[in-house]
């Protein structure tokens, strides 16, 4: 490909992107449909812009899904993923045995024989994880129940995919040419040699993000240059894929366990918010390679055989799923989100579909064909998802807000604390003293060894980056807590946070007492002056020295504390005129005196001897 | 029927999180017209309580409830604090001391102890009548008019939840009540808890009684 010629296709893929997602995202249909029609219109059945090289950049992009098991990892930690292991195992292997027994055997009652059948019965289940979980998470319906079901299940099948990989050449019909072709993969090594090999491959993951990864990241974060940090996080992708692939596993797996390690690190929000925009638009590639594959002519040639098939094989799998659903005991929309989210095909199908063909297992007509059922369906499958949020969830709304309050344990908690310093640290210890968890973030990797070392669970980050925000979880959260001490910082952080979070309640650490009046301005929901607390209580500590009983002490410093908070929110609204500024502050000044001293002065007798006078009247009357 | 009665209540609970009742009634009456509530526990923590605030919505409603639990005897302490700071002397005691002058009091209590536990025999001696006298005579002597308190006993036993939610029937009801005037006064006064004036006249009425 010449220069020129790349930078012509990088033209018409991202002008396709950009003209077709956001009309396509108006309109409701989501992102992802958005893509395929885009990858449609300039394929080779459209406007013929992009031609065979449309394979090359599939393969490419491809890496788009390894990125996004990657950040799937990292959002999951391991106890996480051990609670999961009933509904992975079990909901993830019965879908698959169900649908290879029913897919087989309707593939040999229409007369294949029953390897093919049995080929077809173990690909044709796969679910597309990419389209899956975009389309779950971009209607935020990831954490429900339903969501997290079909994730169990495409999880089940990302590891599933290895050994159907394995078997499909011991279907063949012509084992010569089977054996030729598994030649390549492990031709040199022997079974059990594989297996170490395989297992040490994944081990070294965990055991290298576990200790090695976090020393690394820490040297990188040390320097501050976040291009470095973005550099090694896509290392680190990178080198996975390689390293998977040398192995021949699947690389989308092994970025998978790599995420997953690496969820229990102070680096997990940092990673997620560099990688996800290279991964949301390789993904986006991704979509628009498959849209530009679909073959119109093969489709145009047997139309119905095709659309026989893509409307029974999608209603044979939401079958299952959703009789799964109710075997696992889910709500009826939940049952029929989860069933619609996987009604398509994978994209691994194609590669599955067409190493069949190769080990000739399928003929390559009946191959091509499944390929473009499979393209088909995924390009069928965002109508379903429209449809649900059409049809079903208007009728569950009532039952899923009651459900609301036990949602699936979301991982990401609903206090962000940023800045975890002398300030924060007493905010986030009475927080955690009431049970109620809470996200930290600090930028100092020298200050969070320290608080790791106590046990605490800090993540490394600046926190006026947005996306940083967005990986802490701010669009879920309930409170944002900013103590950091950059008075310019704090400023930065809430405006940004305000702007992109308005559900958000901002708690925001004040400097000085100018920067309270902006934080003020700001409409911030609580503000409290670093040193107003502990230096009225100290004040407190001198008029007790004095002679003033503390209770008396005590009290004079609250109406103080209101008084002044009053004069500050007051304040605030007043114009940078500096004289009248001064000229109202002396006024409130005189009047908390004569608040504080009229107090004194009213008590010594008229009110005591009130009470005698009524009290002598009340006798009388 | 003339104006409605504005009608203020003072509520106190150390513990709201873990009250069954007192939320429960508290509850029923918020968002109510003309009915103000000052949750006196959540508005001063510290029990730093701003006395000209608490003096200003005294003098614009009509009826003032203290709504509590009946803690030894008496009230949670915030509302002892509250009348120490906020009843005083030339606002509502005093020569000058008139602002509270025509206006009513209600007390309405929750009690852990049962009705019959209130008397010579039972083991608290006095009724309740009797040991709410200071809040009588409080009343009395900022002159307001002193109601039959509404008081629920025995709320340990309370646990079916249709017995609990005809107590905030009656609650809500007699608080609309008071607002919309519809009380024959002379009649109420003659009975020693506002409880028993209400299933009379809510038997009376036969239906269960509706009221928005």
């Amino acid at each position: 490909m010449s220069n020129e010629n790349f930078f012509f296709q990088a033209f018409v893929y991202l002008a396709a992107a950009v003209i077709t997602v956001p009309i396509s995202k108006r309109l409701g249909l989501g992102s992802v449909l958005g893509y395929l029609i885009a990858g449609v219109v300039i394929g080779p059945f459209g406007l013929r812009l992009v031609g065979q090289e449309g394979e090359e950049v599939m393969h490419f992009a491809e890496f788009g899904v390894v990125m996004m098991l990657f950040l799937v990892g990292l959002q999951l930690q391991p106890e996480l993923l051990w609670r999961m292991r009933v509904p992975i195992l079990g909901l993830g292997g019965l879908q698959m045995i169900a649908n290879v027994v029913l897919l087989s055997g309707l593939g040999m009652m229409l007369g294949l024989s029953w390897q093919p059948a049995l080929a077809i019965g173990l690909i044709l289940p796969l679910s597309s994880t990419a389209i899956g979980v975009q389309t779950l998470t971009e209607r935020g319906l990831m954490k429900t129940e339903g969501g997290q079901s079909a994730f169990s299940i495409l999880l089940f099948q990302a590891v599933a995919v290895i050994p159907i990989l394995a078997l499909l050449p011991l279907l063949s019909t012509n084992p010569v040419a089977a054996v030729s072709h598994t030649a390549t993969s492990s031709n040199t090594l022997a079974g059990w040699q594989q297996t170490l090999l395989v297992m040490s491959t994944v081990g070294g993951i965990v055991v290298g993000g576990r200790f090695l990864m976090r020393p690394v990241f820490r040297f990188i974060a040390i320097t501050r240059l976040r291009e470095i940090f973005t550099a090694t996080a896509l290392l680190l992708v990178v080198g996975i894929t390689l390293a998977m692939q040398a192995v021949g596993l699947s690389p989308a797996l092994g970025t998978f366990v790599a995420g997953v390690v690496l969820a229990e690190s102070e680096y997990r929000h940092e990673l997620m918010s560099t990688v996800e925009p290279f991964q949301s638009l390789l993904l986006g590639l991704f979509f628009l390679s498959v849209g530009a594959s679909i073959d119109f002519n093969l489709i145009l040639g047997q139309p119905l055989l095709i659309f026989g098939l893509i409307i029974g094989v999608s209603l044979l799998k939401s079958g299952v799923l959703i009789g799964l659903g109710k075997l696992f005991k889910l709500d009826w929309n939940q049952r029929i989100l989860f069933a619609f989210a996987l009604v398509q095909g994978d994209e691994f199908a194609f590669v599955l579909f067409s190493f069949a063909a190769q080990s000739k297992v399928l003929s390559e007509n009946l191959a091509g064909s499944l390929i473009a059922v499979v393209a088909l369906s995924m390009l069928l499958s965002p109508l379903f998802m429209i449809a649900y949020d059409r049809l079903v969830a208007p009728r569950f709304i009532s039952q899923s807000d009651e459900r609301e309050a036990d949602e699936i344990d979301d991982n990401e908690n609903s206090v962000i604390i940023a800045g975890f310093g002398r300030f924060g640290q007493i905010v986030g210890r009475l927080l955690i003293a009431n049970g109620y968890p809470i996200t930290v973030l600090e930028h100092r990797p020298a200050q969070i060894d320290l608080l790791r070392r106590f046990g605490w669970k800090v993540f490394y980050g600046d926190a006026s980056r947005i996306e940083l925000l967005y990986a802490a979880g701010a669009e879920q959260a309930k409170l944002l807590v900013v103590a950091i001490d950059d008075s310019e910082q704090i400023l930065e952080i809430v405006k940004l946070a305000r702007k992109h979070f308005p559900q958000l309640k901002i708690l925001a650490r004040a400097i000085d007492r100018s920067h309270a009046y902006e934080l003020i301005r700001l409409r911030v929901d609580a503000i409290q002056r670093e040193t107003f607390g502990s230096a009225l209580d100290m004040g407190v500590d001198a008029l007790k020295l004095l002679g003033v009983r503390s209770y008396k002490a005590h009290r004079a410093a609250q109406t103080f504390k209101q008084h002044d908070e009053e004069a500050l929110s007051e304040m605030a609204f007043v114009k940078d005129d500096h004289s009248a500024l001064m000229a109202r502050s002396r006024q409130l000044t005189e009047m908390l005196e004569q608040i504080l001293q009229s107090d004194e002065r009213e008590a010594n007798h008229e009110v005591d001897r009130a009470w005698d006078i009524l009290a002598q009247q009340t006798e009388t009357n | 029927m003339g104006k409605p009665n504005r009608i203020l209540i003072l509520f106190a609970h150390p513990a709201l999180e873990k009250s069954r009742i007192n939320r429960q009634l508290i509850k029923a009456v918020r968002g109510m017209d003309y009915i103000t509530i000052r949750d006196l526990y959540e508005q001063y923590p510290n029990f730093h309580i701003n006395v000209k605030l608490e003096q200003e919505l005294l003098l614009a409603h009509d009826i003032i409830v203290f709504q509590h639990p009946f803690y030894w005897y008496s009230s949670p302490a915030i509302l002892k604090e509250w009348q120490d700071l906020v009843l005083e002397h030339d606002f509502a005691y005093g020569n000058n001391g008139t602002a509270l002058h025509g206006k009513k009091f209600l007390s309405a209590i929750t009690t852990g102890g049962s009705e019959e536990a209130y008397c010579r025999q039972g083991h608290n001696y006095f009724t309740i009548r009797e040991l709410l006298a200071p809040f009588e005579q409080t009343a009395r002597l900022c002159g307001m008019e002193y109601l039959p308190p509404f008081v629920i006993h025995g709320t340990h036993q309370l646990r079916e939840a249709h017995q609990l939610a005809r107590y905030v029937d009656h609650y809500r009801s007699a608080i609309a009540m008071f607002r919309d005037n519809m009380i024959e006064w002379e009649q109420l006064l003659q009975h020693k808890h506002l409880n028993h004036y209400l299933e009379q006249v809510i038997n009376k009425l036969e239906s269960p009684l509706h009221v928005q």
